[in-house]
This record gives C-alpha cells, sequence and structure tokens, in this order.
C-alpha cells in the first residue's frame, strides 16, 4: 500500500475542488478500491472521502423517474419500497451480487466504477495488464480466461498494448443498462448527466480507461426514466456457486407487454464484456413479437451476435444464449423480485 | 445416536461422560483464545516488529540482484533479507511431515512462482508492505515445467510420467493376481478417465509465526498441527540445540494439513528477528498461502474396473498421474481405494509424477483418499449402471471381509450397517436408475451414493496429568487444538478417570496443550489423534489416581488407611472405599496431610501389541441429493446424509461437527474448488477467498450425520478411531454420482461447474 493522505469531504462542491489534487480518488464504500490499495494496484496519492456528502437519498425525478443518491448503499437501494415495486429488475440484480456485509457498505456510485475481477489485473505479479500498465501487454488471452469477455473485447494479441479482454463484473450495472439510466455527474466545471450506455465504455485502444467519467468529476445520483419494466422483469445471474460469487454470465431482462404481445424490451447482459451488454437489435426484435421461445432465442441470437470465445470461456456462448432465452421467460411469466427473498 | 456400547466381543463398556459443551467454547467466541497471530507478550508490546515475506513472480530463473536502497531508505524499515546478504541456513534432506524442502534465501535459484525471495522488516505492517514494493528485483527467466497432467491426458502425453523418486520404480505391491484374466473374465468393463485440481486448504487461520529470542533461545508462537515437529525442523535449519527451542500454540485455526510441516515463513521469522534483535510476526496474506505452504496435487487416473454379470469385480486398474513440485516430491495416494477398498483379486494401480515448478504438494485433508474415492467411486457408478445393478448392491457384491491388500482381519468393520442406515435415512429406495426422471419446476433432481473411507492411524503419544493442592486435577499433553475439540476429549479423558463430573464444575479439570515443554505428541494429522493421546492421558491419570490411592491408604489419618488401592474407587474429588462408599478422603485433604504438593505422573500409549496383525480402517456411506438447474446449469446440493464406521465417538458436538464440515468440503471437492495455475506464469490466478470457491451458507442444504458408535478396542483401549478426515471421503462422487442420475451428463473433472454441465462435448 502507498502512502497517502486522507480528507473527509463536507460538501459537494469542497470535494470536486479537493479531487483536482494530482492522484486523489473519491472514497465511498471502499470495498473495491481499499481491496486494490493494499494489493497495490490503485495507488492513489490522496483519498477524498465523500461518505459525509448528501446523497444518499431516493427521490421523484422530474420526468416521472427515480432519482437515486450515489450514496445510497446497495443493502439500502435494493430494500427501498419503491425501487422494489417499479424497479424490481434493480433490486433482483443487487441482492444477486456480493454480500449483505458487503452490500451494506458499497455505494450506488462505486459500484457503477467497480473494477474488473480479471486475475491479472487484481495481482501486480503478472507484468502484462494493458488495464493496470498501459501498454504491458494482455496476460488473459493466452491465460486462464474463463471469466473473460466474449463481447466487444480487443484483441491483437498478448503483447499488444491494446489488448483487453476484461469484464465488467457488477450486477447492478447489468440491471441500469437494461433500464437505461442516466448517470448525473458533477466537477468544477459543471454539471453534466450521461446514459448509462455511454457511461462503461469497450476497451478500444485504451483499455486501462474504464468509464467515460473524468477523472475529476463526481457522480452525483443515478436516475431511471419512468417505470416500464415493474410487471415483467428477471435478473438471472449464473454462477459458480449460490451467493458471493461473479457472473458467469448474467442476464437483466425487462418487458412491457401490451395484450398479448410486446411493446418493448430491456435486455442487457453481464459478465461477457467490457461494459454492459445491451444489444439494440436484440431489443428491436422483440418488439411485436409475441411472447415465447421463438422470439426469446431469435434475440439470444442477436445478443451474442459476434461472440468470440477463448480457451476457457467458450462456454460462454451458449451459457449467454440460453440465459438470455430464461430471463425473457421468467420476464414474461412476471416479477417475483423480493417477494420471493431472491438474493445474493 | 449414542446406542448402548459394546467392544467387540460384545462385552458392556462404559461409556464415557461427554462434556456437552467445548471446553474452549466460550474462551473461542469471546475472543480470549489467543492464536498464535495474536500475542504480544511476554516481550515488550512495543518491541514487536512485522515482517512481510517477499515472492517471486516468475516460476523458473536466478535472481540476478535485488536492489534494496529504497526499501531500507523506505519509514519504518529495520531490515530487507535477501538471498544476498541473509544469514544461510542449514537446509537438509526433506523429511515430511515436519521437513520440507524449503526457500529460505539459500540461494539465488527460482524455482516457483512466489518462492520466498526477501523478507522485509518494518516497524509496521504497512510500512513493510510499501517497503516490498520499493524493492528492484532482476531476473534471469529459465523455461519453465508448467504443463500439468489434464493437459499431458488431452495430448496424449501422460507417458512423459516418471516414477516417484521414492522408490524411483514400480512397487511390488501395486500389483496383485493376474490383470489380464481378470478382464477376460469380466461380462461389463468401465474404461474411463477422471481429473481432480489442485486444491488449495485456506484454513481460516493464515500461518502466522512470532519469533523472539532470549539470548541463544528462541521462542516461536507458531499456527501449526505440530509443535515438536517445528521444534526438531527449526533447530535443525537453524543449528541450535533443540533445548534451545520453544514452539507455542495453544489454538490453531484450522490447518488440515498445511500446517502440519515447518514451512519457509517460520525459519525467516526466526532468523529476521535474529537480524533485528527483536520479536518478528509474519503472518502470510491469503495470497501467499497460495504455493508456499502446499496444495493437493492434481490428478489424472484412467480407472479400468472388470465385473461379472453379477457384479464381482474380477479385475481393478487404476493408472494415475500427479503433479510433483521440481523441488519434492509429495506423493498423493490417489490410487489407495482402487487397491483395497473392494474384494479385487486382480488389481494393478500406478502412480506417476510430472515435474513442475510449483510449490511443494502437501497432505490435504484425507490424502489419497479424498481425490480417490471421488474418482474410484464415479467409475463404479458407472460400472453399476453398465451392469443394470443398485450401486448399493454393487458395493456389497464386493464387500471387502478382510484387507484386499494384505489378507490381514479388520479390527471392525461395520460397513455392511453403515449402508443399510445411511439408504434408510436417506429413502436410497425411492431413487429412480434412469437419469433425467426426476423434475421439479426448473430442476432436476437426482440422487447419488458412494462408499467412504479413511485408515486408522495411531503413533506414540505421552501425557502428564496432576492433581493439584486443592483437588482439582491439570492433564496436558504437546498436542495440538485445531478447532477439532482436543482440549474437550481430553478433559472429559481425565475427568472419567478421576470420577469427576464437568458438567457440575467444568474447572475440576484445567487442560494444557500446544507447547513444546509439554510431553510429546504426534501431528495433528492423519486423523490420529485422538486414538493416539487419549489413550496416553488416561494412562497417565490412572497412574495419578494410583499414586493419590497409595497415599491415602499409608497415611493413618485418612478414613481410607490400611485398605487396598484396588479397593478404591474416585468420584467427584473424593476417593471412597468401593464396599462401604460411606468411607471417603476427599483428594485435597489427602494431598494436605502429605506435604500438599501436586501429584504427578506422566503416561505413554503406544500403538497396541497385535497392531501389525490387523489392518485398521474407518468406513462410512455417504448419500446426495443434487438439484440442477435445466436452464442455468447451477447445481445445487440439497441433502448428504452420511453414516459412519468410526468406533465409539467421544464427543457427539465435536466428532459430528468434523463429520459434518468434512462433508461440507467434499461437496466443495465436487463442486467448486479448484485453483487455476496460469499456464505461462506458473501461478495460481484465483489465489484469494473471492475467486477461489469454497462454499458458502447457501450452497449447503440439509445435513444428516450419524455415526454407529460401535467401539473398536482391537484398535485402541478407549475403543475410538480418529474421524477428522473420513468426512471428506466419498462425498465428492455421491454428489457427482447424484448430478448424473439429475442430467445424464457424466462429468469426470472436478470440480463440476455450470459450464461443464452446460457444455456438450465433454472428452479428455
Amino acid at each position: 500500500m502507498n502512502p497517502f493522505s486522507y480528507q473527509r469531504a463536507t460538501g459537494t462542491e469542497q470535494a470536486v475542488h479537493a479531487i483536482q489534487a494530482h492522484g486523489a480518488k473519491f472514497l465511498g464504500g471502499g470495498t473495491n478500491l481499499v481491496d486494490l490499495m493494499k494489493d497495490n494496484v490503485e495507488r492513489p496519492t490522496a483519498l477524498i472521502d465523500i461518505t459525509k456528502l448528501q446523497l444518499a437519498k431516493i427521490e421523484d425525478a422530474p420526468g416521472g423517474g427515480v432519482k437515486i443518491g450515489a450514496l445510497v448503499r446497495n443493502s439500502d437501494l435494493a430494500s427501498d419500497p419503491r425501487i422494489v415495486r417499479d424497479y424490481p429488475l434493480l433490486s433482483q440484480a443487487l441482492l444477486a451480487g456480493a454480500s449483505p456485509q458487503l452490500r451494506n457498505m458499497a455505494t450506488t456510485g462505486g459500484n457503477l466504477l467497480q473494477r474488473t475481477r480479471c486475475y491479472y489485473f487484481m495481482d501486480t505479479s503478472y507484468g502484462a495488464c494493458n488495464k493496470r500498465a498501459p501498454g504491458s501487454g494482455c496476460a488473459a488471452v493466452q491465460g486462464i480466461n474463463r471469466i473473460h469477455a466474449i463481447l466487444g473485447q480487443t484483441d491483437k494479441g498478448a503483447t499488444s498494448g491494446e489488448t483487453c479482454i476484461a469484464t465488467n463484473p457488477s450486477d447492478m450495472n447489468v440491471a441500469l443498462a437494461a433500464l437505461g439510466a442516466v448517470i448525473h455527474v458533477q466537477s468544477t466545471r459543471g454539471k453534466r448527466t450521461i446514459p448509462i450506455a455511454e457511461f462503461h465504455r469497450l476497451p478500444g485502444t485504451t483499455p486501462h480507461v474504464d468509464t467515460t467519467l473524468h477523472s475529476d468529476e463526481l457522480i452525483t445520483a443515478v436516475e431511471l426514466p419512468p417505470a416500464k419494466f415493474a410487471r415483467n422483469s428477471w435478473y438471472v445471474k449464473v454462477r459458480d456457486r449460490q451467493s458471493y460469487a461473479f457472473a458467469l454470465v448474467s442476464v437483466a431482462a425487462g418487458l412491457e407487454m401490451s395484450g398479448g404481445t410486446i411493446k418493448s424490451a430491456g435486455l442487457a447482459l453481464g459478465g461477457v464484456a467490457h461494459k454492459p451488454w445491451r444489444v439494440a437489435e436484440a431489443e428491436k426484435a422483440l418488439v411485436g413479437a409475441t411472447p415465447g421461445v421463438e422470439a426469446y432465442t431469435k434475440a439470444a441470437e442477436l445478443a451474442v451476435a459476434g461472440a468470440k470465445g477463448y480457451e476457457h470461456n467458450a462456454f460462454k456462448i451458449e451459457m449467454a444464449k440460453r440465459s438470455v432465452v430464461r430471463a425473457l421467460a421468467l420476464a414474461a411469466n412476471g416479477t417475483r423480485a423480493g417477494a420471493e427473498g431472491v438474493q445474493g | 445416536m449414542m446406542d448402548a456400547q459394546e467392544n467387540e466381543k460384545g462385552e458392556a463398556m462404559q461409556p464415557m461422560t461427554q462434556l456437552r459443551d467445548r471446553y474452549d467454547g466460550v474462551a473461542k467466541v469471546t475472543g480470549k483464545a489467543k492464536y498464535a497471530g495474536e500475542f504480544s507478550e511476554p516481550f515488550a508490546k512495543d518491541d514487536l516488529v512485522y515482517a512481510r515475506m517477499v515472492q517471486s513472480s516468475i516460476p523458473c530463473g536466478t535472481l540476478v540482484a535485488i536492489d534494496r536502497t529504497a526499501a531500507e531508505r523506505a519509514p519504518g524499515v529495520l531490515a530487507v533479507l535477501t538471498p544476498f546478504n541473509a544469514p544461510k541456513l542449514n537446509t537438509s534432506k526433506p523429511e515430511p511431515p515436519a521437513r520440507r524442502n524449503l526457500s529460505v534465501l539459500e540461494d539465488t535459484e527460482v524455482h516457483y512462482n512466489g518462492q520466498p525471495i526477501a523478507v522485509v522488516v518494518a516497524k509496521t505492517l504497512e510500512q513493510a508492505r510499501y517497503a516490498e514494493t520499493l524493492l528492484k528485483i532482476k531476473y534471469k527467466a529459465k523455461p519453465a515445467k508448467l504443463e500439468l497432467p489434464a493437459k499431458l491426458a488431452k495430448e496424449g502425453r501422460l507417458g512423459e510420467a516418471r516414477w516417484p523418486k521414492n522408490p524411483g520404480k514400480e512397487q511390488p505391491s501395486n500389483r496383485r493376481g493376474d490383470l489380464d484374466k481378470g478382464f477376460a473374465a469380466a461380462a461389463v468393463t468401465v474404461d474411463e478417465s477422471y481429473v481432480t485440481p489442485i486444491q488449495v486448504h485456506n484454513p481460516m487461520e493464515p500461518h502466522a509465526t512470532i519469533a523472539w529470542w532470549e539470548g541463544e533461545k528462541l521462542n516461536l508462537y507458531d499456527s501449526t498441527q505440530y509443535i515438536s515437529g517445528v521444534k526438531q525442523a527449526i533447530a535443525r535449519a537453524l543449528n541450535i540445540p533443540l533445548d534451545d527451542v520453544r514452539v507455542q500454540c495453544p489454538y490453531t485455526g484450522g490447518g488440515f494439513g498445511s500446517k502440519g510441516s515447518m514451512w519457509s515463513h517460520i525459519p525467516l521469522a526466526a532468523t529476521a528477528a535474529k537480524v533485528v534483535g527483536k520479536p518478528v510476526k509474519l503472518v502470510l496474506g491469503r495470497t501467499q498461502m497460495f504455493g508456499t505452504v502446499g496444495y493437493r496435487p492434481t490428478t489424472v487416473s484412467r480407472i479400468r474396473l472388470g465385473a461379472t454379470a453379477d457384479g464381482k469385480l474380477t479385475a481393478v486398474q487404476q493408472d494415475a498421474v500427479m503433479n510433483a513440485s521440481v523441488m519434492e516430491d509429495f506423493h498423493e495416494g490417489v490410487a489407495g481405494p482402487a487397491k483395497r477398498l473392494y474384494e479385487s483379486r486382480n488389481n494393478l494401480i500406478s502412480e506417476k509424477m510430472i515435474d513442475t515448478n510449483l510449490g511443494v504438494g502437501t497432505f490435504m485433508r484425507a490424502p489419497g483418499e479424498a481425490p480417490g474415492t471421488s474418482v474410484l467411486e464415479i467409475a463404479m457408478d458407472e460400472l453399476a449402471e453398465k451392469l443394470k445393478m443398485d450401486p448399493v448392491e454393487l458395493r456389497l457384491a464386493n464387500y471387502a471381509e478382510k484387507d484386499p491388500t494384505s489378507d490381514k482381519p479388520f479390527t471392525s468393520k461395520h460397513l455392511r450397517e453403515a449402508y443399510a442406515r445411511a439408504a434408510e435415512r436417506f429413502g436410497w429406495a425411492k431413487r429412480s436408475a434412469t437419469p433425467g426422471q426426476k423434475i421439479e419446476g426448473s430442476n432436476l433432481i437426482g440422487y447419488g451414493m458412494a462408499t467412504a473411507t479413511y485408515p486408522a492411524n495411531r503413533s506414540s503419544a505421552q501425557a502428564v496429568v496432576r492433581i493439584l493442592p486443592g483437588g482439582k486435577v491439570w492433564a496436558a499433553s504437546g498436542t495440538q487444538e485445531l478447532g477439532t475439540g482436543m482440549y474437550t476429549i481430553l478433559a472429559q479423558t481425565a475427568a472419567q478417570v478421576f470420577g469427576l463430573d464437568l458438567a457440575k464444575d467444568p474447572t475440576a479439570v484445567e487442560v494444557a496443550l500446544g507447547d513444546s515443554k509439554l510431553p510429546k505428541a504426534p501431528v495433528s494429522g492423519g486423523s490420529q489423534s485422538t486414538a493416539s493421546v487419549l489413550p496416553a492421558v488416561q494412562a497417565a491419570a490412572q497412574q495419578a489416581l494410583l499414586k493419590l490411592s497409595v497415599l491415602a491408604v499409608n497415611d493413618a489419618a485418612s478414613p481410607l488407611h490400611g485398605l487396598q488401592t484396588l479397593d478404591l474407587g474416585a468420584k467427584d474429588g473424593k476417593l471412597f472405599h468401593k464396599a462401604k462408599p460411606a468411607h471417603a478422603d476427599s483428594f485435597a485433604a489427602i494431598i494436605e496431610r502429605n506435604g500438599n504438593q501436586a501429584i504427578e505422573a506422566e503416561g505413554s500409549a503406544e500403538p497396541g501389541q497385535d497392531h501389525s496383525a490387523y489392518s485398521a480402517q474407518s468406513w462410512g456411506a455417504v448419500f446426495a441429493e443434487v438439484a440442477v438447474d435445466r436452464y442455468t446449469f447451477m447445481p445445487y446440493v440439497r441433502r448428504v446424509v452420511g453414516t459412519y464406521d468410526i468406533g465409539t465417538l467421544m464427543n457427539d458436538k465435536t466428532g459430528l461437527n468434523q463429520l459434518m464440515g468434512g462433508i461440507v468440503w467434499g461437496v466443495s471437492f465436487a463442486l467448486h474448488e479448484e485453483a487455476h495455475i496460469d499456464p505461462v506464469y506458473g501461478r495460481t490466478v484465483n489465489n484469494n477467498l473471492g475467486e477461489y470457491h469454497v462454499p458458502v451458507n447457501r450452497d449447503i442444504g440439509q445435513i444428516d450425520v450419524t455415526v454407529l458408535n460401535i467401539p473398536d478396542t482391537k484398535f485402541n483401549p478407549l475403543g475410538g478411531r480418529g474421524i477428522g478426515e473420513i468426512g471428506i471421503t466419498g462425498a465428492a462422487a455421491a454428489v457427482a454420482n447424484a448430478i448424473y442420475n439429475a442430467t445424464g451428463k457424466r462429468i469426470r473433472e472436478y470440480p463440476i461447474t455450470p459450464d461443464k454441465l452446460c457444455s456438450r462435448s465433454l472428452t479428455l
């Protein structure tokens, strides 16, 4: 662990000023950042503790949606009555992640910035990781890539400075993608909003950059549009044990039904790409379709179109397709999150 | 659970009065029980400094240089030891369990990724870890051997394996009968390959050592399964007299075999303490426990079984290949069960090795039997299916009445009863032999079973018992408490001899263990501590009681004066005349009148005289019910029922807990555990408890454990065999077989994760 300074911010303005110090990072729940600091992966020179800022409310958004403060804890968000009622998909996804202890600490904003679980990123013993040490190469493409990406990755070989097959590990982010969330951010330069689809990015040629958030910007809230999928949504998570394991593959599915057909759909995959994987064509294919395996399978094929597997993760292509079909079927059956005690 | 106790001859035995609660339970849950890394005395607390073990990041090569300049200048740093400046230790030929081939900065060769290559000592742990990042380490890499047996199997290259260095050739005992003839006589055969992965012990408490010197004398608090082994091994490594070393370990937070040896961090801590002249604490980080303190090797086994149409095994063959470290062979006896579990006249096993640039493998809960039953018992399930025979019936058809490897009778074997009771409790009769028949909602339901087995071991052990002024009893042995209940059963064994009721007065017996100053006991490994230590405690207690009785009958002031010692009994802190129980004299009074000194006796116990005339083994039957999600292929073990034939169970709470823990580990073996080794770096990629999966609470359904509780007095006078390891055996295969029964997919490569069930082609 590097020596670092610590400062507790008392207001948003103070926080966005303090973050301008070179090498400074915001500290929220610390469930990810502190671990990475101990292992010398993250080396901030200053921590700006934002946990005392007034950003822990869940309130009405002007357009009829809901605005979730960046400091709302994952467990509070998952059990919030309005979220359970209107956005059960989000509640279900949150409860599928981590452990109760971690969810009690982890914040909404922090979860958005959760870093990959790629083994080669998390352990500084490996010389090659373009995400941790830009330009150093990628040990994962020829290594144990069981948990890695099959979609949207950059693969120019192990020695290329651009290669990265890491995945975004968050469950919450997958649900937020399917729900079409918007991220509110603030800096000394002002405020702006970023649609979730543009917030997380693919590795492209700069795999060390996870998101489009600037290093001096503070996430203040996550806004959800008016609820469309309250009655028909489901989060499927396939993992190596019943709880406290990252997704091999996950799917957030929301359907808006009208009569006997699908009026609109939100569909995002986790565990398969550098960002929550949302394919407009797959969602479009569902619009107007009659709910059923045929429509779901078509959407599944479109969702994983172009997938490329590696030595240890080729199974994810088939698993992702099956999980999409399953999530859509369960979503069509109706929402039961929360009441069923579906959890981490 | 506790049936009336009879020994093998049908004679009634006085059952041991069990302590209902753990002797050390309150101390543990209130945090009063101190573990090795938690001590801050007898040295001055502020003197304690911290050592961080620095590890190699390449699997094979030479250290060219380590630039310590920046690290030495970092805040709080007291010393940086590297192969270029560290005092040389005495490395000698390994002699497991205690002595292993270590990496103690003796030279610049790197044999595996994660090998200790430096030690940073600083005033705080954070300072030490920061200074570690400032070291500039230069290697000259060499090509590493990192091909594991499963890869070689896929490439048809298992022929590259060699015999273990000791003896370096096939053991004659690995072959009996005529295998070809056996297969020729078979109506049905099975011929498949099975893989078990590298597994890492991961006890909750990491390896931890505090070392401090008092002049030339070395003191260690060390988290270990073997205080006297550490004492002997460290004395040799440092070239100091055995008597100059004291090792203490009142509690060990789990070991599972990984703390049965002295690994590199212990001599490194002792050396660092010498160099800085202060007490040094060295605790391994979780990540550092992957490779430097042992692991279970990975194995590939080709198993061939031949049987007659009525299920009699005509031939059994298992050819296993495992990985070995280039530093030292560790032989995982994965083919042991194939050799001895069932009656089979024609039998051939081989266990060969592939050299790898990995750390040294070691004993891990039920070494040999855990992976061995996990693979053999799948093969038996496959055979049962081909024979259209019930899997239990197949086992009964090949029931070994005598040890098939030696033709010796068993000290005691009641496996038939175990099968019957477990099958009954499980409801095995409801199983459908055809896979995929039982569907509940989105789940496919399957039943499976397997046999559990583990040898009953016993070694020489010593103990000392004192009757203290005031009449309380102190019982001690240099054994270890690993969470197994050693304090508890030691207390109740002494209490039994003295007729003390610990329920009335839990302080009537004080127990001491975990100190190398106490009489010697064996390593807490091989499920032998109960069978070895308790008879020694019993003998010491009986001797102490006899001494007290002699004092009483020779004491004119005693109501028992003039009686024979044989006339006396002991109860509730008093000696009494058995014929006239009103004539009694308290321990306290007898001692007070006779100099008021503690009465002390030592006791020793050895394996029985007729030990070699018998084979001693424990047995069990395990049944599992599994639900596999049809869509996600996530398996879930709903129920496990296990019934064990382990002699007398000494204590229900601590004993059943160990058996249950073993079953949980069996589920883990079946579904979760695998250390993934990077093929280039030779490093465990999932080297933390987030990514190295073991079951969480939600992974474990109902577990029903029972014991037959039939005393095995041919094995030892108390009738008990060890129970630490048998619980893990058989359990994994029972789960694997249940998954097959649920899905019709036969997975022969552990762990059985959703990806393997999802993919269509599964060939080796």
